[in-house]
């Protein structure tokens, strides 16, 4: 008994880990940028298939491509942003109809990614075993990669809280999700950091995918269900907060987990059914404004 | 000053065009082949689908996700009781089944604005399906449902009148007290709440009227298909078309989503056959570019461009 409950525990830590970092990108898209970006899935699947790519091809270890894979995807977000966003943000009279236009603008970027990548890689699951021994958890067994993942999540969410908390480009973000226009008055280039959060969003994407990879089977089409937990996550913790997202990421986690061990089938509606019931009880989240 | 006279002259001129249309819509079945009747359903069923999204989303500005849901009501309504009932009342019974659930999400989204109302509106989608997955594998035992088959003819009527109901409901609405009350709510909600217009029930209303039309269409679209499951019937693609075909057409007139709604149709019937893999690329492209470059659609680009025109011929006389 107390066997399973470690068990079921452990793997939803496990499995938590993967939605918080999915979750935060987001979360620092809509909270600074104000885009809900659809799409963010899309660059999970980029972040997967590059590493992907790499190890089949290449040989690269899996975690030396995801941090080669960031910047590329990094400077992608970086320049999406600059384009397509800021000229979106320039022609909408309220913060509203922005919000409503980038959201529409982001799935027509969905279904522009993933068909690209379809034509690329072709619609089938593909996969690639990496550190894929069992390790030994107070009588429960768990895959090695399944515990490196849970790490580097967990550190790539510390050392990006310390970013945002301590250094002065963090301080300007932070400024800029409270009052953009007072924080363009105090000197902070807004355009500019607009930009870098949306751009940091899709390199935590591609982390999450890369890591992502190396546990579950991917495919072209697999970014939408985790733009939906990403959302589920983030509104979960409060949009726009970043410990949110961690603690929202490791709930959800937690209860899918368990549902999956009482009915397997239920994890899915019981996301949504959390969620909905959220939306109508507390739409702000848990660490929400 | 000749205006009055010009407005009448453009008056009858516009009532015949219509009535023309009316007719060769109504008689099209008699001499074309059975293709362009069935291309013309499939135009209808996106008009009543974006034509009604418009209805609500269109003045008070909430993007409302949910069309695949009450399309889908309609498609499992008609699958379940397509055999028992006759089809009018079948069809019927589809778009009231959508009604009382856009009666209720209306009722329990009053808090939500803005983007959670986006989010709340497609989860339902997905909530509505996942279910229906788990209720169909464990308590039916069944995968998908078949559906009784009716000829094209008799779908493209069905389709036609849902189609003129819906126009002459959308016309009533936007030129009533409730169309003003809805454009108040999309200008600003508090102010419209202050000044006297009960918000949350024109709200629900009208997006309850939006759901049922939606339901129609998918209790006789799904005759179809003959075989559907919650994959087919709950597809988001449901959903995001409307919104793509609206914004595409213009919504500042009634005709703007009917244009974008008909093209897109057409589009989508011409890629499929043809590039099949380009389909759903192409689809992207024209979203993002018709959201930076056309803010009032294909109507408003038109207008422009027409103002543009007779603008000159006054300055250059």
């Amino acid at each position: 008994m107390i066997v399973t409950i470690l068990d079921v525990v452990i793997a939803g830590l496990l499995l938590g880990g993967i939605y918080a970092l999915i979750a935060v990108g987001l979360s620092l898209q809509y909270g600074v940028a104000r885009v809900l970006n659809i799409s963010h899935g899309e660059f999970i699947m980029l972040g997967s298939f590059a590493t992907w790519m790499l190890y089949t091809v290449l040989g690269i270890n899996p975690l030396v491509s995801v941090a080669m894979c960031g910047p590329l995807v990094f400077l992608i977000g970086f320049f999406l942003h600059k384009t397509l966003y800021r000229s979106l943000l320039n022609s909408s009279n309220s913060l509203d109809v922005f919000e409503g236009r980038s959201l529409l603008a982001s799935f027509g970027l969905l279904f522009i990614i993933q068909n690209l990548a379809i034509l690329t890689w072709g619609g089938d699951i593909k996969g690639y075993s990496y550190l894929a021994f069992g390790v030994n958890l107070g009588g429960a067994i768990f895959s090695a990669n399944r515990l490196v993942t849970l790490l580097f999540a967990v550190a790539i969410g510390a050392a990006f809280y310390l970013f945002l908390a301590r250094t002065r480009l963090g301080k300007a973000i932070r400024a800029a999700s409270q009052d953009p226009a007072a924080a363009g008055l105090m000197g902070v280039n807004i355009n500019h950091v607009l930009a870098l959060c949306f751009g940091l969003g899709t390199l935590m994407a591609c982390f999450a995918g890369g890591l992502l990879s190396m546990c579950y089977p991917i495919k072209a089409t697999m970014g939408l269900e985790y733009t939906i937990i990403a959302i589920i996550v983030v509104v979960l913790g409060g949009l726009g907060s970043i410990p949110g997202s961690f603690i929202g990421g490791f709930i959800l986690g937690l209860i899918g987990s368990i549902v999956t061990y009482k009915e397997p089938s239920l994890a899915l509606v019981s996301y949504y059914v959390i969620f909905i019931l959220l939306l109508l009880a507390k739409p702000t989240g848990i660490l929400g404004k | 000053m000749g205006v009055p006279q010009f407005t009448s002259k453009r008056f009858l001129v516009s009532r015949s065009i219509m009535l023309i249309i009316l007719v060769l819509l109504g008689t099209v079945t008699a001499y074309s082949p059975g293709y362009t009747v069935v291309l013309l359903s499939s135009i209808l069923m996106y008009i009543v689908l974006t034509v009604g999204w418009v209805i609500f989303s269109g003045p008070t500005g909430y993007i409302s996700l949910a069309p695949a849901a009450f399309f889908g009501v309609g498609i499992y309504t008609s699958a379940i009781l397509g055999k028992a009932l006759l089809l009018p009342i079948v069809v019927a019974i589809g778009g009231l089944a959508s009604f009382c659930l856009a009666l209720l999400v209306g009722a329990l989204t009053l808090r939500l604005r803005g983007i959670y109302f986006a989010i709340f509106t497609f989860g339902l989608v997905e909530l509505i399906k996942h279910f229906l997955l788990f209720w169909e594998l464990h308590v039916t035992g069944t995968r998908g449902r078949f559906v009784m088959v009716v000829d094209y003819n008799t779908i493209y009527y069905f389709m036609l009148i849902i189609f003129l109901l819906l126009l002459l409901t959308a016309h009533l609405i936007k030129h009533s007290r409730y169309g003003l009350a809805l454009e108040s709510i999309g200008q600003n909600e508090d102010a419209a709440a202050h000044t006297g217009i009960n918000v949350t029930m024109v709200k629900v209303v009208s997006f309850a009227i939006s759901a049922f039309f939606m339901g129609t269409a998918g209790a006789i679209m799904a005759t179809k298909w003959t075989y559907i499951d919650p994959y087919i019937a709950f597809n988001p693609l449901f959903s995001f078309m409307p919104v793509l075909m609206a914004i595409f057409g213009g919504m500042g007139q009634l005709y703007g989503p009917i244009i974008g709604a008909a093209i897109f149709t057409y589009l989508e019937e011409f890629l499929i056959t043809r590039l099949p893999e380009l389909y759903m690329l192409i689809f992207g492209i024209i979203l993002v570019v018709a959201i930076l470059y056309l803010p009032d659609g294909l109507v408003g680009l038109i207008q422009k461009i027409w103002r543009g025109i007779s603008g000159r011929k006054h300055a250059n006389p």
